[in-house]
């Protein structure tokens, strides 16, 4: 990369790339801007002009706007306690020597793979269905009333449907960490006289602060748009409305682009506040 | 007080027996090397002392107690690792004091025993570092300082130069030896480098395939070999092994003769040979002979400045009262 020409090349083949990074990005973000300084109902006169920040101030006004933050928050949260939790107990596991271990590493792995459509609609049909499903009949056979999971405990349903599908990401990371920790340390740790519990505390858990940090940042910014899941089941009703689920209300359901539009930069922006709080903290758990 | 007896100690992985039956006693105050090729167990057997290998069958005794089945931090042995196994998030400090917290020491004594051991080791200006901040030596300082803090019956070793480079592998090989004598505490130390036995050991335990095949002072080892490994294994360069009319000649299957204890000459002696390869270190040189009818070429020590080249013919003399003789199964004849 030293020369002139090497590096006006390089810029070259760079370019395609660029343009369509550029062009897939700032068009879609663009045209959310524009819109959401217009009032734009596609079927009730179409786009009527500027309305100034008539948007932004009644997206936010509006009864519906900070209850779907709050679900946001419990979603997003939820989901990161219980696959986090869950996902460095899994990876403890699936760590000891045992018969059988790569088959059973790919089927913890398998829920990653399957479409979150498909996920939520499994779940829903074959477990949480009151009628139906796998968790009525084990209700019932203890002699107890079927939970209607997702008119009941709705949020929940989601959360546990999410955490399903995420556990595996959490897992093998976490895996892939406690791998990598060198097992002379916790040797160490033996003969200084830590038991099991504080060898976990003091040695394994700070070894995977790293892992966990970016299994927090990656999951944080794809369940921020959680969409599929709660279309299939709930439809948003029963204090399922998120953010996300929110803009999409206002866009396609109430027709107004415009409305929908403000609601989409202020998703912009809360995903930016958490993305710059994430960043300090790996970067500061990167530079140790 | 850190006597170690090993009494008919076995260690199978599976089908494999890696250490057949084997017995052995350390005393205490004693540094106590083993030392062999790698894969020779020597470093299975010090973790069955420390207790992370379990013991297929035998016993191992610490100060008269059966230690067979205690877990390893109530033996009140320490061990300093190959890779240190420092805790990388912990400071000097604090991967110091790990033994004491965990013992539940107050925290002033903590203090005290930890800036102690950080004054006799040259750490304190770096306590407040972190591992990754430090280098090797300094490293393998501050793990055996975790180990000196624990005042343990005794410390184990295991290859702990051998991440080191040239120069500081001799400083350290000092330090410990330095740590022994003021400490009087028992060491057992592994290594595969037989200049480290040679020079720090009080007793030297040659193993091979997880036997014993010879514990002694190092300089009986020098001196009386039991046997050819020992012979060949012990000894910088090693000792040249003869078969043949040479043997026979002197009643023996093999016949042994350090490079040190041959006289070269360019005019006359017992064996006519050629000059090969010369390694000329200053103090010593050594010549790669080549005798007529033999393969392997025989090793010799001349002084510092000897006037013979590549090619040249010399004649080489031995000394007839150094000469080791092993019978066709490799033992001593004495």
């Amino acid at each position: 990369m030293a020369t002139q020409h090497s590096r006006s090349a390089a810029r070259l083949m760079m370019a395609p790339a660029v343009i369509l990074l550029l062009g897939w990005m700032l068009v879609p973000l663009v045209m959310t801007l524009w819109f959401s300084f217009r009032e734009y109902l596609p079927l009730r006169g179409g786009d009527m002009g500027f309305v100034g920040l008539e948007n932004y101030i009644r997206f936010v006004t509006s009864s519906a706007f900070w209850p779907s933050v709050q679900t946001t928050l419990v979603l997003v949260g939820g989901v990161l306690l219980i696959t986090t939790i869950f996902g460095i107990l899994l990876a403890l596991l699936l760590d000891q020597p045992m018969w059988g271990q790569g088959i059973v590493r790919i089927l913890v792995i398998a829920p990653f793979f399957v479409m979150p459509t498909v996920t939520a609609l499994v779940w829903k049909n074959m477990f949480m269905d009151p009628v139906n499903g796998l968790f009525a009949h084990i209700w019932k056979f203890f002699g107890a009333q079927p939970v209607e999971w997702l008119s009941q405990w709705s949020l929940f349903s989601i959360i546990i449907i999410v955490a399903w599908q995420w556990l595996p990401f959490a897992t093998l990371i976490l895996l892939t960490a406690i791998q990598s920790l060198d097992s002379e340390q916790l040797e160490a740790a033996e003969m200084d006289g830590a038991p099991p519990l504080k060898r976990f505390a003091y040695i394994i858990l700070p070894h995977l602060s790293r892992a966990l940090t970016v299994v927090v940042l990656i999951q944080t910014i794809f369940l921020l748009s959680i969409f599929a899941e709660i279309f299939v089941t709930t439809q948003g009703s029963f204090g399922t409305r998120t953010l996300t689920y929110l803009i999409y209300q206002r866009v396609l359901e109430s027709q107004n682009v415009g409305l929908g539009s403000a609601g989409g930069i202020y998703a912009v922006i809360l995903a930016n506040i958490v993305a710059i709080f994430l960043m300090r903290i790996v970067g500061k758990n990167l530079d140790a | 007080m850190g006597r170690i007896v090993l009494d008919k100690v076995k260690k199978t992985f599976g089908e494999v027996t890696v250490i057949p039956p084997l017995d052995l006693e350390i005393e205490d105050g004693e540094f106590v090397v083993f030392v062999g090729p790698s894969g020779c167990g020597k470093s299975t057997l010090l973790r069955l002392i420390a207790g992370l290998e379990d013991v297929s069958s035998g016993q191992i005794r610490i100060d008269g107690q059966d230690a067979t089945n205690v877990a390893p931090a109530k033996r009140g042995l320490a061990m300093v690792f190959q890779s240190y196994a420092l805790y990388p998030h912990m400071s000097v400090r604090k991967n110091i004091a790990f033994p004491l917290k965990m013992a539940k020491m107050e925290q002033a004594e903590i203090d005290r025993r930890v800036d102690s051991a950080a004054s006799v080791l040259n750490l304190t200006p770096y306590l407040e570092r972190r591992p990754g901040q430090l280098s090797g030596g300094q490293r393998q300082r501050v793990a055996i300082g975790r180990a000196i803090v624990r005042e343990p019956a005794a410390f184990l070793f295991d290859e702990p130069l051998s991440n080191l480079d040239a120069a500081l592998r001799v400083g350290m090989r000092l330090e410990i030896s330095e740590l022994h004598k003021r400490l009087a505490t028992t060491m057992v130390y592994v290594t595969h480098d037989q200049v480290e036995a040679m020079t720090m050991a009080d007793k030297i335990v040659v193993l091979q395939a997880g036997v014993i095949e010879q514990v002694g002072s190092p300089l009986t080892l020098y001196h009386t070999p039991r046997n050819k490994f020992v012979a060949g294994f012990i000894g910088s360069p090693r000792m040249n092994l003869l078969e043949g009319p040479e043997a026979q000649k002197r009643g023996a299957h093999t016949v042994g003769i350090r490079p040190e204890h041959i006289t070269p000459s360019p005019t006359e002696g017992l064996w006519k040979g050629r000059v090969g390869v010369s390694e000329h270190l200053g103090s010593d040189t050594f010549f790669h002979v080549h005798l007529e009818g033999r393969d392997e070429p025989i090793t010799v020590r001349a002084g510092g400045e000897v006037d013979m080249h590549h090619g040249d013919t010399i004649w080489l003399t031995p000394d007839e009262s150094r000469m080791h003789r092993f019978d066709k199964a490799g033992l001593r004849i004495s």
